[in-house]
């Protein structure tokens, strides 16, 4: 299957060649769940503090689907 | 030596101290200010006229020693724009300096007969009364300038725009930051128009030899505070380095945006597609590139996360500060605009001529939406800048805010809610916060109930925010919380540490306990924050408020908003429960 993946904030340092907003495109197993990305992509669980899939949140060991659009967040907040 | 309350009637030009009376004694920050305001404003007084007052309050701790981030000060009164009961609360320089002059509040009452203007200097020795003839008209840059090159004490200066002095809906009260720019604002709700109709351009505030706060138990104190900075210099949000340091709190842009919560194009769609170009990752770039401004500024001194910062402009000159989350959306993904220049234009625009940079730029976003403008024409918005300065018709109209603007230009999507417009959230995508900005006393306000916390965060637990159970619930712990927070002189910031760190959240009690010369055991920081609500909300109910007030714009209940396709569908029942512990 196919998925983008986002990162924001911290999280960036991890994938430096992605511009602010940018999605890297990764071609992973069907099935391959949303810690098996993060895993891949060498994201730091403990950094991790929201996952979301096409605008939802979601669960580490939910299973990505082919199109999903993958964000990993970390610590954020403020207003 | 016990605190004072600072009485100054500009009547007659006359000032007293007072004994604080023991039925306030408890109070500081927000609690005190609308504890005052409920018992000396009568509820139905106009806003601008001779009986509405402006109480000035620093918190608990503010002006201790080294109690971290702690430098807020609460400013009440009627509300011009809401009609209601209003506290705005910000960083800069005075409230500890209000706080170390051995004051619990200072009440501004009375109208100048002469209706002459003045600029009040406070100090140890009590307040002098100065004409300000020679600042009238003058923006708070230059105002700000004036009286630091007057006196060498570097003082806080609390002051008033244009817009203030024109007594507009939309005026907020300047507070000089550390750099002495007026960077921070009381902004929401008018209160610049509220300062303005007792005739008082500016209060400075030079705390020179001044008496200090007293602390009643040293040992609890220090015990709170350290347990408190730990929390905070430990949390990922709040510590060197982490999120709010390194990208301010525009580091929600694009988190809020991929949730689909981001109010864009006057609350028409969910989704902005330039939110990375106006988003804090954007601005640390802009630092890092062009040399000058900074991240991780702070807002008041002694403040350890230091959220705040300042954008350069294309020569790598220091500005404006501070580009915020709410400022960057309200003139960015609200009205389309997708470069962080004119954003930055903007917000300057607004620090100067002393306007609340939410209300601004919501104001601008309907008047797109009636036609006036094309949404994303960045030198036409820019432009309505120079209709508020020269108080043309037209900017006599902008600078009342949203609902007079709607109406003027035939708008029917208002997103306010007691006169007051939304913030960067987006109440149909992120159901509790919609709680929150219906019921709160104060119009619609995220910083009142900040669920955004759990909602999208995953602070203080996980919550869906597209479900509607149980989200009275949650907006009422947070008002309750958040009202205690308010009276405490903390930045509000150290709700996220504490919120997830038992023992910081113990810590801030403790410190409060300390200086109060209490038990922490018997501050019970949810009871408290509850008894302040109860007070404002009665405030409101004898102002003439229903629970027909406690409601969203009737569009969001059927304007579907994408990507999630909803609309606000939370029953009135529930929004009639978060406050039925008092009705």
């Amino acid at each position: 299957m196919r998925v983008e993946v986002r990162v924001f904030a911290t999280l960036r340092r991890y994938l430096p060649d992605l511009g602010i907003g940018e999605a890297r495109v990764m071609d992973v197993p069907d099935g391959t769940t949303l810690d098996e990305i993060r895993e891949i992509l060498e994201l730091p669980a403990e950094e991790v503090k929201v996952i979301m899939v096409n605008h939802l949140q979601a669960a580490p060991q939910d299973p990505g689907a082919d199109g999903d659009r993958i964000t990993y967040i970390p610590a954020v907040a403020g207003g | 030596m016990s605190k004072q309350i600072l009485r100054i009637n500009m009547a007659d030009l006359s000032y007293k101290y007072e004994k604080v009376p023991k039925k306030w004694s408890k109070w500081a920050g927000r609690g005190l200010t609308s504890t005052i305001v409920a018992e000396e404003v009568e509820p139905t007084c106009h806003p601008l006229g001779p009986n509405n007052k402006l109480v000035i309050a620093p918190g608990w701790v503010s002006g201790t020693p080294a109690a971290p981030s702690s430098g807020r000060t609460s400013f009440g009164g009627k509300s011009p724009l809401t009609g209601g009961i209003k506290e705005s609360n910000s960083g800069g320089l005075s409230s500890q300096k209000i706080a170390k002059l051995g004051l619990a509040a200072i009440i501004i009452e009375g109208t100048p007969k002469d209706e002459k203007w003045y600029t009040l200097f406070l100090n140890k020795d009590g307040v002098k009364f100065e004409s300000a003839d020679d600042i009238l008209g003058k923006g708070m840059y230059q105002v700000d300038e004036i009286f630091w090159k007057k006196y060498p004490n570097e003082p806080a200066i609390i002051g008033i725009g244009p817009v203030g002095e024109k007594k507009l809906s939309n005026a907020g009260i300047s507070i000089n930051d550390p750099e002495n720019k007026p960077g921070r604002y009381a902004a929401r709700g008018g209160l610049g128009a509220v300062m303005g109709a007792r005739g008082v351009k500016a209060l400075i505030v030079d705390d020179t030899d001044g008496p200090g706060v007293d602390i009643a138990d040293m040992d609890l104190f220090k015990a709170g505070r350290k347990k408190l900075t730990d929390a905070i210099m430990s949390h990922d949000l709040t510590k060197p380095g982490g999120g709010l340091n390194l990208y301010g709190t525009n580091v929600l842009m694009n988190i809020v945006n991929e949730a689909g919560g981001l109010p864009t194009r006057n609350f028409s769609a969910g989704q902005f597609e330039g939110a990375a170009k106006i988003s804090g990752e954007m601005i640390a770039e802009m630092v890092e590139k062009r040399g000058g401004g900074m991240t991780g500024h702070g807002c008041h001194p002694g403040c350890v996360i230091k959220c705040s910062n300042i954008y350069p402009d294309e020569e790598g000159n220091d500005f404006v500060s501070c580009v915020e989350y709410e400022s960057a959306w309200a003139f960015g993904a609200n009205c389309g605009i997708d470069d962080l220049d004119y954003v930055a234009k903007m917000i300057r625009e607004c620090n100067d001529l002393g306007l609340d940079t939410i209300e601004a730029g919501n104001t601008v976003a309907v008047y797109m939406d009636g036609g006036a403008l094309e949404f994303g024409d960045k030198e036409g918005a820019l432009s309505l800048f120079d209709e508020i300065r020269k108080m043309s018709p037209l900017g006599r109209i902008l600078g009342q805010g949203v609902e007079a603007t709607a109406k003027a230009f035939g708008v029917h999507r208002v997103p306010t809610v007691k006169g007051q417009s939304m913030p960067a959230y987006e109440p149909r995508a992120i159901k509790g916060i919609g709680v929150t900005y219906a019921t709160t006393p104060m119009g619609a306000d995220h910083t009142a109930g900040y669920t955004i916390a759990p909602e999208i965060a995953g602070v203080s637990g996980k919550v869906d925010p597209l479900t509607d159970e149980g989200k009275a619930d949650l907006s009422l712990t947070f008002q309750a919380a958040t009202a205690f927070i308010d009276s405490t002189g903390y930045c509000l910031f150290i709700a996220f540490p504490i919120l997830d760190i038992e023992t910081g959240f113990a810590g801030m009690v403790e410190s409060v306990a300390g200086v109060m010369g209490l038990k922490a055991d018997d501050v019970d920081a949810i009871a408290m924050g509850k008894e302040v609500l109860k007070i404002e909300r009665e405030f409101n109910t004898r102002a003439g408020f229903t629970s027909a007030d406690d409601r969203l714009p009737e569009f969001m209940r059927y304007e579907k908003l994408p990507p999630h396709d909803v609309v606000w569908t939370m029953p009135d029942e529930d929004l009639d429960k978060v406050y039925s512990w008092i009705d």
